[in-house]
């Protein structure tokens, strides 16, 4: 097998060999080819991401410069939402729903869809020697009802009233009574699109995960054990088991909420609710608890639904550019199955100021405090792993290695938080959006990067430019801790998440900490002109990138055995998994790689 | 392109995909409905200690309704059963079986269970009113009974049309209700009791003021957290076996035949999978009863 011509016949060519010519709709739109889905998945969620980002610069200009006429948008928005931004300036219920449609987006329809949709169904089944995922129709149903959810969360933006407004949290009763009552739709009104669209998504991502499990459990390649399995599908296993068990209860709690707004139900109405200054018309009887509970069961373990893949991009992209093996590949293992259990059980240290009582405080932060450990167990590894490799600094492994400060900065800031007594005033700032957000952004969407640049050249057969590639690195790099640093320190001095003219109205309080809200957003804008420089290499590449051969990164694992790119069905010969899948410059071999499935050293 | 193990299961994990896959779904199912078990649990605890409504449901009806489902429970496995000893005609007998007893679950659901309670009206009469309606709520009786309930609730229907309309109508001052039998005898000991068969509603009618009333409702969703989470878990149960139902129905289809024909043991798989769906729905049945009818 080591004579294996390391270009094939171009994809078209091929396919002619045992299949028919697939029509442009099979092919591109309604396909049932993983790699496709994979795809279609990930220019969707760049898209949204794009769009969720955009929403989060206009924001930051009504926090740099609350109440002033927006420049460059404020005249096509004025024109186009006469209600929400009349004359360019923005209402607090727009403020609100910007705020609330940035953090759903991201989250649900930006980068889940992107680290889970998108990476996990092109990598996962090549990396596993499978030639397509268990269910291949339902993985196109999945992708459509994924889009099916995200058009109805857009489309919420045009209904009179505009789009959600009451947190991406949606709790009530507030999420309960709003766009209800004279000038809503009472079914086409914001909140009650978000949930049809957040209902629609979990379904899709039931689908997901679903079939990821069962692709790895019963489609991995001859002699590819358990303890063979490259970490990036194992994260994605975990990953997919937090989606399956974790997501249905906020599909419960979605439902409950749209019968409390359609059917007038009183799930969340607490007795004696007072709207307006006046008795609502509920039977009452409900909590407001109950959501919380149920939405944050689902949105913690989303936290690690959010992470885990992106751990899984990192792991693959530096131990392929230390060129040695992972230091401790077990220790990682179970670390990232132990994460996914215990992430199923700390829910509640989002409650700790609703008055849930000490004694259940106390138990989820001791559950809270466990979860550092495997979380550290994994960083220490990724980190240990560096040590002593030659490392090759091209553009994939700097996303990969910046990853692991942020996330750690991220980790750290996040252990305050599991502590009840100082949870009490770190809640709700500023301190926490830092906090989180070095998680999501410097974190995953910096191991996303790493991983486009990184398995770019196996979809395209080109690379990425390394030089522009650079200069997105370090623009974002430094534009990300401009943003995010100053949040932390705001949020210790008080400054609460959900202001909307960015704290002038208290500015006795925080005057000292007032003027960073202006550094944040410049560091937001910039950052966007560095994301301009990626859409560009992104296009550009695909055209006129430098062309490579079939493993340009002489990687191990199984997607580099494939043909460039992969045709349907993936491989063009039996594939079996000899070793382990991190074996790089292994002692007496001729290669400073031994491909997974190469019977020779 | 072949997707392998659809058919076969593979060696070392002695399972066909589909197997794996239906298995997922049902945790995955199992979470769904468990959010919506805890949410009955949590609202229960959560009420007002005694006010948690009882004897509002049919219970023979609802005995008849599971006896129903878990016989279609059986057939299914009879038709499975049967296309393992690859007997097409026995499979159509039992499944036919199988979508009949599920059809009558869900049309009794539908069109008896539902609708009925649809013009049974409740209404919560204000603390500091309760006195006056002392006669139809029996709270001094309770109390000496030790009962540890407390009955806030006047029930029964509207005896004409216009009563109806004074409810709805903000500028009436009050309406007129035929009691249910809880309501027009209190102290009769027997409302106590548990009791298989619904009691007759009386004849005796009452005048209520509506200053008096706190929240007043039709038996739908809105009357009450416990017809909330009563319609909530019976209606998306009910979806459930629409859709069990749907998938039962395409399996009776001609295509079927033809994979029968092509492969039999894919045949039996797919029963096998939609059986295992199919018992789950009877499982979440077995949950919701007790927990609606009985408790």
């Amino acid at each position: 097998m080591a004579t294996q011509p390391q270009t094939q016949p171009a994809p078209a060519g091929h396919e002619h060999d045992d299949h028919h010519e697939l029509g442009f709709w099979s092919k591109y739109v309604f396909s049932t080819d993983h790699k496709m889905i994979g795809i279609q998945y990930g220019l969707t969620a760049l898209s949204f991401l794009l769009f969720g980002f955009i929403l989060m610069m206009m924001m930051r200009w009504q926090l740099a410069y609350p109440g002033q006429t927006m420049p460059v948008l404020g005249k096509i928005l004025g024109s186009a939402f006469p209600n929400q931004m009349p004359g360019g300036v923005m209402t607090p219920d727009f403020y609100n729903s910007l705020g609330a449609m940035h953090g759903t987006i991201m989250i649900f329809l930006g980068i889940v869809p992107l680290s889970f949709g998108a990476f996990g169904n092109y990598v996962m089944p090549l990396q596993i020697g499978a030639p397509d995922m268990a269910f291949p129709k339902l993985n196109m149903l999945s992708y459509w009802l994924y889009f099916v959810g995200g058009v109805s969360m857009l489309a919420s933006f045009f209904v009179p009233g505009g789009a959600a407004k009451s947190g991406w949290t949606s709790y009530p009763p507030l999420a309960n009574i709003s766009d209800i009552g004279p000038g809503f739709h009472p079914f086409f009104n914001g909140q009650t699109l978000w949930l049809l669209a957040m209902v629609i998504l979990i379904f899709s991502s039931l689908l997901g995960s679903v079939n990821f499990i069962t692709t790895v459990v019963q489609l991995r390649a001859p002699g590819l054990t358990w303890m063979r399995l490259p970490f990036f599908c194992w994260a994605q296993l975990i990953t997919a088991y937090l989606l399956l068990l974790a997501f249905p209860p906020l599909q419960a709690a979605g439902v409950m909420q749209t019968m409390d707004r359609l059917a007038g139900t009183s799930f969340f109405n607490p007795d004696g609710l007072i709207v307006a200054g006046q008795a609502a018309a509920v039977s009452g009887g409900g909590s407001p608890l109950l959501w919380q509970h149920l939405f944050w069961f689902l949105a913690h373990p989303e936290v690690y639904v959010l992470i885990l893949p992106a751990i899984g991009i990192v792991t693959e992209v530096i131990t392929n550019n230390t060129r040695k093996p992972i230091w401790a590949y077990k220790a990682m293992v179970f670390s990232v199955v132990v994460l996914g259990f215990l992430s199923m059980f700390v829910w509640a240290h989002h409650m700790f100021l609703t008055g849930m009582g000490t004694k259940v405080s106390a138990f989820f932060q001791t559950t809270t405090v466990m979860v550092s450990v495997p979380s550290v167990i994994i960083i220490t590894v990724l980190l240990i792993s560096l040590w002593g490799g030659s490392i090759r600094f091209n553009t994939p492994m700097l996303f990969a290695t910046a990853f692991i400060p942020m996330f750690g900065i991220g980790g750290l800031t996040g252990l305050p938080l599991a502590f009840n007594a100082l949870d009490l005033h770190l809640h709700d700032t500023y301190y926490i959006i830092g906090h989180f957000h070095y998680i999501v952004a410097p974190g995953t969407i910096f191991a996303v990067f790493a991983g486009i640049y990184y398995w770019f050249p196996k979809m395209t057969g080109r690379t990425m430019s390394d030089k522009l590639g650079k200069v997105h690195f370090w623009g974002s790099l430094v534009c990300m801790n401009v943003i995010f640093f100053p949040m932390l320190i705001q949020g210790m001095a008080g400054v609460h998440r959900r202001w909307y003219d960015g704290g002038v109205t208290y500015e006795q309080i925080i005057a000292p900490v007032l003027h960073w809200n202006a550094v944040m957003s410049w560091g937001a804008w910039v950052l966007g002109l560095f994301q301009l420089i990626f859409i560009f290499n992104l296009v550009w590449s695909i055209r006129k990138g430098r062309k490579v051969g079939d493993n340009p990164w002489d990687s191990t694992t199984l997607e580099w055995q494939t043909p460039t790119p992969p045709p349907h069905g993936n491989f063009t010969r039996p594939i079996k998994v000899y070793r382990g899948p991190y074996e790089y410059s292994v002692p007496g071999s001729k290669k400073d790689f031994s491909p997974q499935a190469d019977p020779e050293v | 392109m072949e997707i392998p193990y659809t058919v076969k299961p593979r060696p070392d994990t002695g399972l066909w995909n589909a197997k794996i896959g239906i298995w997922l779904f049902l945790a995955s199912e199992v979470m769904l409905f468990g959010g919506l078990f805890s949410a009955y649990v949590f609202l229960r605890f959560g009420a007002v200690p005694g006010t948690w409504p009882h004897g509002l449901l049919n219970i023979p009806v609802g005995t008849l309704n599971t006896a129903i489902l878990i016989a279609s429970s059986v057939s299914v496995v009879f038709a499975w059963a049967a296309l393992k000893m690859r007997n097409f005609r026995r499979y159509q007998v039992f499944m036919g079986l199988t979508i009949l007893c599920g059809a009558i679950f869900l049309g009794i659901k539908l069109g008896y269970e539902w609708p009925a309670k649809f013009h049974h009206f409740g209404a919560y009469i204000n603390d500091d009113a309760l006195y006056k309606y002392e006669a139809y709520l029996g709270n001094e009786f309770l109390a000496e009974e030790g009962e540890g309930r407390r009955r806030t609730e006047i029930t029964g229907t509207f005896p004409t049309h216009e009563d109806h309309e004074a409810w709805e109508n903000p500028e009436a001052k009050e309406f007129r209700l035929r009691l249910d039998a809880v309501n027009a005898e209190p102290t009769n000991p027997d409302n106590y009791l548990p009791h298989i068969f619904p009691r007759p509603q009386s004849d005796k009618v009452v005048t209520i003021q509506k200053e008096d009333v706190r929240w007043g409702s039709f038996f739908v969703p809105r009357h009450s957290s416990y017809f909330a989470v009563y319609y909530t878990i019976t209606g998306l149960h009910g979806i459930h076996v629409l859709a069990g139902l749907i998938v039962f129905g395409y399996f009776m289809l001609p295509v079927s035949k033809r994979l029968y024909e092509r492969d039999p043991e894919h045949m039996a798989n797919r029963i096998e999978v939609v059986g295992l769906f199919w018992h789950f729905v009877d499982l979440v049945w077995i949950f919701a009863f007790p927990i609606f009818y009985l408790f």
